[in-house]
């Protein structure tokens, strides 16, 4: 039996884009697709926003026992995850990532999936942030 | 523990509290009956503060945030008043869905964990457990004083209450002290230009708007003075 993989919680403002991300990094892995992937989009009422009960649910049914890597996009979102994370309200391996959003979703995932620590996985993510495009 | 129950009858039937420790439990309940009702009648102008240098959603924000707290401790009164700022804080983490609730709720539940078990405190612990909370909101969002944030209302807020405790004076005057500098706080956020959050993207263009935090700050310190002089 293999070890557990690392899982990746994705925090948006927009139920939409979290799960579109979530679908892009998983389907950008290829045969990785066993990292355990969940989105946490948009706030208690549906709408724009951030949820700190569908954060929670999510980190929980990713997590393997392996840590779990959680980006957040902006403002509420990051501070929610820290809010939780400061209240121990995720689980013990729960870690927010510092890095940008969709870059950092598929480090992540990409990485978790040779099955790589959560700080592996947290370093790739961060290390999006120096992708230059121009 | 087995006399809390009989305590907190008591406490809350009484009208006169005792007046070295006038901060108990059924305090802090009329606290969130006056601030709830101050940010219902508010809402529309905290949503249209938000609306040129935010996303126009504070006051429906803290609306739903404060509606969800009120309902959460009529359902399950915590007796003490450490109790009632947790209860409060971690409800609007989970409804608010803006910056203000993991904000407003770390302030709170930080506020709450430094009054620990005690059934009633005085003034100046209450100020000491604000100031524990408005740490926490500065560790969490990363604002200094000058940042166009709610910390420009509440650090002044808090000053106030020290200054005024300091210098001998009551909870009621002390808190009214801390409401007045809340509101100067808040209108002095006009002429800043945003650091943090959504409106620091605007950069000069967020000059010459009031911080719509700032402004639900002041809300909720002057119903601390409400409170206090029994009006709340």
């Amino acid at each position: 039996m293999s070890a557990p993989l690392v899982g990746v919680v994705l925090v948006s403002h927009s139920a939409e884009v979290a799960r579109a991300v979530a679908d892009l990094a998983a389907g950008l892995t290829g045969g990785g697709g066993d990292v355990p992937v969940a989105p946490a989009g948009g706030g208690p009422d549906g709408g724009l926003g951030t949820s700190s009960d569908l954060i929670a649910a999510a980190a929980r049914s990713v997590d393997r026992g392996a840590g779990v890597a959680v980006l957040a996009d902006l403002g509420s979102a990051v501070l929610t995850v820290k809010a939780l994370l400061a209240d121990d309200e995720l689980p013990s391996g729960a870690k927010l990532v510092d890095a940008p959003f969709l870059e950092g979703a598929v480090a992540a995932v990409v990485t978790a999936s040779t099955g790589a620590d959560l700080d592996a996985v947290a370093a790739a993510a961060a290390d999006a942030y120096t992708y230059r495009k121009a | 523990m087995r006399t809390t129950g009989e305590r907190t009858t008591r406490t809350a039937m009484n009208a006169t509290p005792d007046p070295e420790a006038p901060v108990d439990a059924a305090f802090l309940r009329r606290w969130l009956e006056s601030a709830t009702a101050a940010v219902e009648r508010e809402a529309p102008r905290l949503t249209e503060l938000d609306s040129p240098i935010g996303d126009a959603d504070h006051g429906t924000n803290m609306r739903r945030g404060f509606l969800a707290a009120r309902t959460a401790v009529e359902q399950e009164p915590p007796p003490t008043p450490g109790g009632v700022l947790v209860l409060i804080g971690r409800t609007l983490i989970s409804t608010v869905g803006g910056a203000s609730g993991p904000l407003y709720g770390t302030l709170l539940r930080r506020a709450g964990k430094e009054l620990g078990e005690e059934q009633a405190v005085s003034a100046a612990r209450l100020r000491d457990a604000l100031r524990a909370g408005v740490d926490g909101v500065a560790t969490l969002g990363g604002a200094v004083p000058g940042d166009k944030t709610m910390l420009d209302a509440l650090l002044p807020a808090v000053d106030a209450l020290t200054g005024a405790l300091d210098a001998g004076g009551g909870a009621a005057d002390a808190l009214a002290a801390a409401a007045a500098a809340a509101d100067e706080g808040a209108a002095a956020t006009v002429p800043m230009r945003a650091r943090k959050g959504r409106a620091s993207y605007l950069g000069e263009r967020s000059i010459g708007h009031q911080d719509p935090g700032a402004t639900s700050s002041a809300l909720l310190v002057t119903a601390l003075a409400d409170t206090a002089r029994g009006d709340g």
